[in-house]
């Protein structure tokens, strides 16, 4: 019976990206009812995330990876899917992450009211989904590459929604610029790994040596290709103006699971080889470690919600990067329970940041709704007028800092476990003894992270309002709520009870270093026991927490006052520590990596009428390095193509010359 | 007595350490003054049988004498006279240079062992140790304005050389030994004299401002 | 299980105790006779009994701060080892959770200041989670050396038996540590040289500024969850610094007792004898732990 219904898993599988596909376009046969049309498609969207958690459980659940291939027309290629336990774990938040979204856009982006433009991004939202689900599992690598490519464009498209805004199409640019360098580095990749198969079959790939030149290229261009999709520092450029541009369950999608196809095509790569040499997981971790603190400093220095939040996203994919990096050199040391601490960390942490930034970009996007803006210091207050967005808010920010009870604690902790266990390592010289650093950056990152997200929270939702803009907050309707608390309550079941993901991040750390179960029984089971001791340790905390609160409730009338100011009787909410400020101190720290570019009109005379301070910290990597260094190039091209092709004549002598240089080289070679 | 050296050897590096990190010239010169009585004992520390104890001895209280207390002595005069006591803008900073020298120091560890030296059965931690205190020395001299402070770095410098010589003190007669000792007090002695005519030609001890003598 | 529920007992009860030696020590060094021992009592008693002043600014966020404060730095307690017995939980990696359990703490005190709006304790909490960023990873540092040394991944087996072998060869870098996590505890417990626990100067401090509205049993929240703070840090410290195997684990308690004394004792001393440091000199401070402990991992690895 379960053999019967893990064959089923593939196939509800594809039913899955073709419903979602099509999702989009149900609306567009009913587009005269437009709430009705909206309607429709997200149901189609739900459906399909159901169905492919269905897929995606049943995959979990049967003995071996359950595929399916069809005959294609695709010269080369196969029509081949197949659910292995890193497929099925990505699909969780590929699927239902869109699907919440498009709840959310029910009343965020509705249909009756913008009409054309709301049917365009339903479609693309549908497709996107669909692709990146397809991405995730195609078993040829013609279907990957035809899959990536729809997801490219489609999340190409998807950042142009808001199409006349200028910073939308600078930032869209971006994007599709580096996201045709990544294919491009892509396609290199599979002709190599298709030469060195002889097949374009992912399971004809598995089990190629892990040493030589061809790996070693292939390692390098999976690390360009794939990193520049997932956002690992420098490759993250494109990264904040794309998802700030967005509208924001569009960033939700974007930042909590497009990013993660990046990650997911490094895993299903790496694993195609034997005994990966130390070197391969020793750069990825030290990737992942310089784009989690460095992505983390940046999103410290933002002033803009969104902008901030997607620089967080750079600093999740560095610690999802670093758990890969100590599972890589676990396979290169051979010892188990590294690849299964540092894989299970890494893939946990790929669903759960897609839980808690999906839900911090719902809760921002509800925010810009009601208040009009992005910035953090107009802002404040927001608790007051918007509790229940404040408080599901709240949860993704702990979430994301990495703090007990919740989801981001339990893959931090496996990772910074894994770290520490490389500190044992005893076998042949050299010792990776270097991974134990990456704990102390851990603890590093969490506590920047919680830096940064008591000045989010405290900025935008504490305090007294600073402007008119934060009078304007009221709570979102409540289909808006729903998927903010459904991702909410995700993150606090996993943080409550990390034992029960335990078996499928087993599964998926099996599947990806093709080691034998029994090799990572050991370990998978000291994690459950330990995963129990932290599932107590977070019940007494929230025993002693809420029976602390209940008996407060009950204690002396309490009376209300003014804060205290310390003897100044009319504070103004011009007064309050905005969030600049509150970041003042760590951003100095990490004055090396920044460029700042400030704006002073310094107050002048007794009475002073007006100044003004600015500052804003560009990326460094693009506002810095390439866009200028993109400009004097195509200044220079600009001048050498100048006098060629002023004239028709010279470029006919071009034409010849190039013709002529071919005859030779064919007559000589 | 292995464990005093390597309780001798850990001190050595942990002093580098602070000295990157402090800003007071009199208690890096007191730091300075330390270490170097810590490595006057480094001599008596490792001997063995085969070695002439008259030269360890001599060694011993050579240092001491000359590291322990006339240098640190004429630092602290030189101080006096050109009126600094602290090093506030240093051209690294404190938190920067302190963190440089973790890496030299880790480096040291990582490389101590691919070097080709005579004598690793001495003592583990000594390459590393020589190493490091050789990085910190350059460190400073490199990294701080005052010449107070650049002079201690040549101490250290010279601190650290001193351990590479007790590696090798076997093949070293007692008079080279002497003479370095000798070359490294004339060389203080006329830096703290230096010292004290920049500061009276410029009233300050900012080695930058050197520059302007060019013209 | 009966010592490991004394030993429980005792986190919770002695802490204001320390506080009263530290300020008894403090007092003695500046020729007063100073408060009582058991002064820290009285206040928390006092305290709970009052009731509270709520600023109209402020939301739940501020009255849930000090309840979610109190109860992570208890649960931090379940993982810490008294002297060298078992904790009450203890597994592989626990003391990634006790980190964990402390910025958690450390979090929602930031926040709720941030509730009051006031800008003294906006600036309280800018402090408080910029030095703990560099605090966190020292501290992680200093753990991560304990493990390599003694070769457990749980707090109760690296503060076990296993510490007393390790003291035998790796004598100096668990010194070094130890001398770490000091500074560390000192920075964590907002104590002289980082903060001044008795000043009330608003512009110089960074706990005692963040807790500025919070008054009756939110208070004593507050200050009895640093009181079990230091009385954790103090466990840890002690127990690095003497590890030592004793005779029993009653007399390993009794002895731990009388260290955690000691220990209050130089909390005490430095605060009388240090000047607290300019603030820009702080992270100097906190960096120059974490190069000590990484110096250690290096002797360790070596």
């Amino acid at each position: 019976m379960t053999i019967l219904l893990a064959a089923a898993s593939p196939a509800l599988a594809l039913a899955a990206v073709v419903l979602a596909a099509g999702s989009g376009a149900l609306g567009v046969a009913v587009r005269r009812r437009p709430a009705l049309a909206q309607g429709l498609a997200c149901a189609a969207l739900c459906l399909a995330a159901a169905l492919g958690i269905a897929a995606a459980v049943l995959a979990l659940l049967a003995p071996a990876p359950p595929a399916l291939a069809f005959p294609w027309s695709v010269p080369g290629g196969r029509f081949a899917v197949r659910l292995d336990g890193l497929s099925a774990l990505f699909l969780f938040p590929i699927l239902s992450v869109p699907a919440l979204g498009s709840v959310y856009g029910l009343r965020y982006w509705p249909q009756p009211v913008l009409g054309a433009r709301a049917v365009r991004l339903q479609l693309l939202y549908g497709l996107t989904t669909a692709s990146m689900a397809l991405v995730c599992i195609a078993d040829d690598s013609i279907l990957f590459l035809v899959a990536w490519e729809v997801m490219a464009l489609g999340g190409f498209a998807l950042v142009l929604t808001e199409h006349e805004a200028a910073e939308a199409q600078r930032a869209a640019f971006v994007y599709l610029a580096s996201a045709h360098v990544g294919s491009l580095a892509l396609v290199a990749l599979f002709v190599l790994l298709g030469h060195a198969a002889g097949s374009s079959a992912f399971g004809a790939m598995a089990g190629l040596p892990g040493r030589g030149a061809l790996a070693g290229a292939v390692f390098l261009l999976a690390l360009g290709g794939f990193g520049l999709k997932a956002g690992l520092m420098p490759l993250h450029f494109w990264l904040p103006g794309a998802h700030a541009a967005a509208p924001s369950h569009v960033s939700a999608l974007l930042s909590g699971v497009l990013l993660k196809t990046g990650i997911y095509g490094l895993l299903r790569v790496t694993s195609f080889f034997e005994a990966p040499p130390v070197a391969w997981g020793a750069i990825v971790l030290v990737a992942g470690a310089v784009s989690a603190v460095l992505g983390v400093a940046f999103a410290l220095a933002q002033h803009d919600l969104k902008r901030l939040l997607a620089y967080h996203s750079v600093e999740n994919v560095g610690i999802i990067a670093m758990g890969a990096g100590l599972a890589l050199v676990g396979r290169a040391r051979g010892e188990p329970a590294l690849v299964f601490l540092g894989l299970a960390g890494a893939v946990l942490h790929v669903v759960n940041h897609a839980a808690f930034k999906a839900l911090l970009f719902f809760g921002a996007g509800a925010v810009v709704h009601a208040t009009g803006t992005r910035k953090l210091d107009l802002l404040g207050g927001l608790a007051k007028r918007m509790p229940v967005t404040a408080a599901l808010f709240l949860v993704g920010a702990a979430a994301i800092s990495g703090l007990p009870p919740l989801n981001g604690f339990v893959s931090e902790w496996l990772v910074a476990l894994a770290a520490v266990s490389t500190v044992f390592d005893r076998g042949p010289m050299p010792h990776p003894h270097f991974g134990v650093l990456a704990a102390p950056v851990l603890a590093l990152v969490g506590a920047l992270a919680a830096a940064c997200f008591a000045k989010v929270f405290g900025a935008v939702f504490l305090g007294t309002g600073r402007s008119a803009h934060a009078a304007r907050g009221a709570e979102p309707p409540r289909s808006m709520r729903v998927p903010m608390a459904a991702l909410a309550l995700a993150c606090a079941a996993i943080g409550l009870f990390p034992g029960a993901v335990l078996p499928a991040l087993t599964r998926a750390a099996a599947d990806w270093s093709r080691l034998p179960a029994a090799a990572l029984a050991g370990p998978a089971a000291g994690a459950a026991s330990s995963a129990a001791r932290v599932s107590l340790v977070a019940a007494v905390l929230l025993a002693v927490a809420l029976g602390l609160v209940a008996w407060r409730r009950r204690g002396p009338v309490a009376a209300e006052a003014e804060t205290w100011g310390c003897g100044y009787a009319r504070p103004t909410a011009r007064m309050q520590v905005t969030g600049s400020s509150f970041a003042e101190t760590l951003v100095v720290r990490f004055g090396w990596a920044f460029f700042p570019r400030a704006r002073v009109v310094p107050p002048r005379g007794l009475f002073p009428r007006r100044a003004a301070f600015h500052t804003s910290v560009p990326d460094t990597v693009l506002d810095v390095g390439l866009s200028p260094a993109l400009r004097s190039a195509a200044r220079i091209a600009g001048w050498v193509r100048a006098p060629l092709v002023s004239r028709v004549q010279f470029q006919a002598l071009l034409l010849v010359a190039a013709l002529v240089g071919l005859l030779a080289w064919f007559v000589l070679a | 007595m292995a464990r005093l050296a390597d309780m001798v050897f850990i001190l050595v590096v942990v002093l580098d350490l602070v000295l990157l990190a402090s800003s007071r010239l009199k208690v890096a010169i007191r730091t300075v003054a330390g270490q170097g009585a810590l490595l006057a004992l480094l001599p008596v520390l490792l001997v063995t049988d085969e070695h002439d104890w008259g030269h360890v001895a001599a060694l011993a209280a050579g240092a001491l004498l000359v590291k322990g207390f006339a240098i640190p002595r004429m630092m602290l005069w030189a101080m006096r006279e050109a009126a600094v006591s602290r090093e506030l803008e240093p051209i690294v900073g404190f938190v920067p240079s302190m963190l440089l020298g973790a890496v030299g120091v880790l480096l040291s560890f990582v490389f101590a062992g691919a070097l080709p030296l005579p004598g690793p059965e001495k003592h583990a931690l000594l390459v590393p140790t020589a190493l490091s205190t050789v990085w910190t020395g350059l460190l400073l001299v490199v990294s701080r304005r005052k010449a107070v402070a650049q002079v201690l770095g040549f101490l250290v410098l010279e601190n650290g050389v001193f351990v590479f010589g007790v590696l090798i003190s076997d093949f070293m007669p007692v008079m080279v030994e002497a003479g370095v000792l000798l070359d490294l007090f004339a060389a203080v002695f006329v830096m703290g004299i230096v010292i004290f005519h920049i500061n009276r030609e410029f009233s300050s001890l900012d080695t930058e401002k050197l520059s302007a003598l060019k013209d | 299980m009966l010592l490991a529920a004394v030993q429980l007992i005792a986190f919770l009860a002695l802490p204001p105790l320390l506080v009263g030696v530290v300020q008894r020590v403090k007092a003695l060094f500046a020729g007063r006779a100073g408060p009582p021992l058991l002064q820290p009592y009285w206040d928390l008693a006092r305290l709970l009994r009052k009731g509270t002043v709520y600023s109209r600014t402020t939301t739940e966020v501020f009255r849930a701060g000090p309840a979610v404060g109190l109860a992570a730095v208890v649960a931090a307690g379940l993982l810490m080892s008294f002297g060298g017995s078992p904790a009450a939980v203890s597994f592989g990696g626990d003391f990634v959770l006790f980190a964990g359990l402390l910025g958690l703490a450390r979090f929602a005190t930031a926040l709720a200041a941030l509730d009051t709006g006031s800008s003294f304790e906006g600036m309280g909490a800018a402090r408080e989670v910029s030095f703990a960023s560099l605090a966190e990873p020292a501290l992680l540092l200093c753990l991560v050396v304990t493990a390599r040394a003694t070769g457990a991944l749980s707090l109760s087996q690296m503060l076990g038996e296993s510490l007393g072998g390790a003291w035998r060869s790796d004598g100096p870098a668990l010194l070094l540590t130890a001398a770490a996590l000091f500074v560390v505890a000192l920075a964590e417990n907002a104590r002289i040289p980082v903060d001044d626990p008795s000043t009330h100067l608003e512009l110089t401090m960074i706990h005692e500024v963040m807790v500025l509205d919070h008054s009756g049993p939110d208070l004593a929240f507050i200050l009895y969850g640093a009181a079990l703070k230091l009385f954790l840090f103090g466990a840890l410290v002690v127990r690095l610094a003497l590890g030592f195997h004793f005779p029993g684990p009653w007399t390993a308690f009794a002895a731990f007792l009388a260290a955690m004394l000691g220990f209050a004792a130089a909390v005490g001393a430095v605060e009388s004898t240090m000047a607290r440091l300019r603030m820009s000199r702080v992270p100097q401070l906190l960096v120059g732990a974490s190069v000590l402990s990484g110096f250690a991992l290096v002797l360790l690895l070596r």
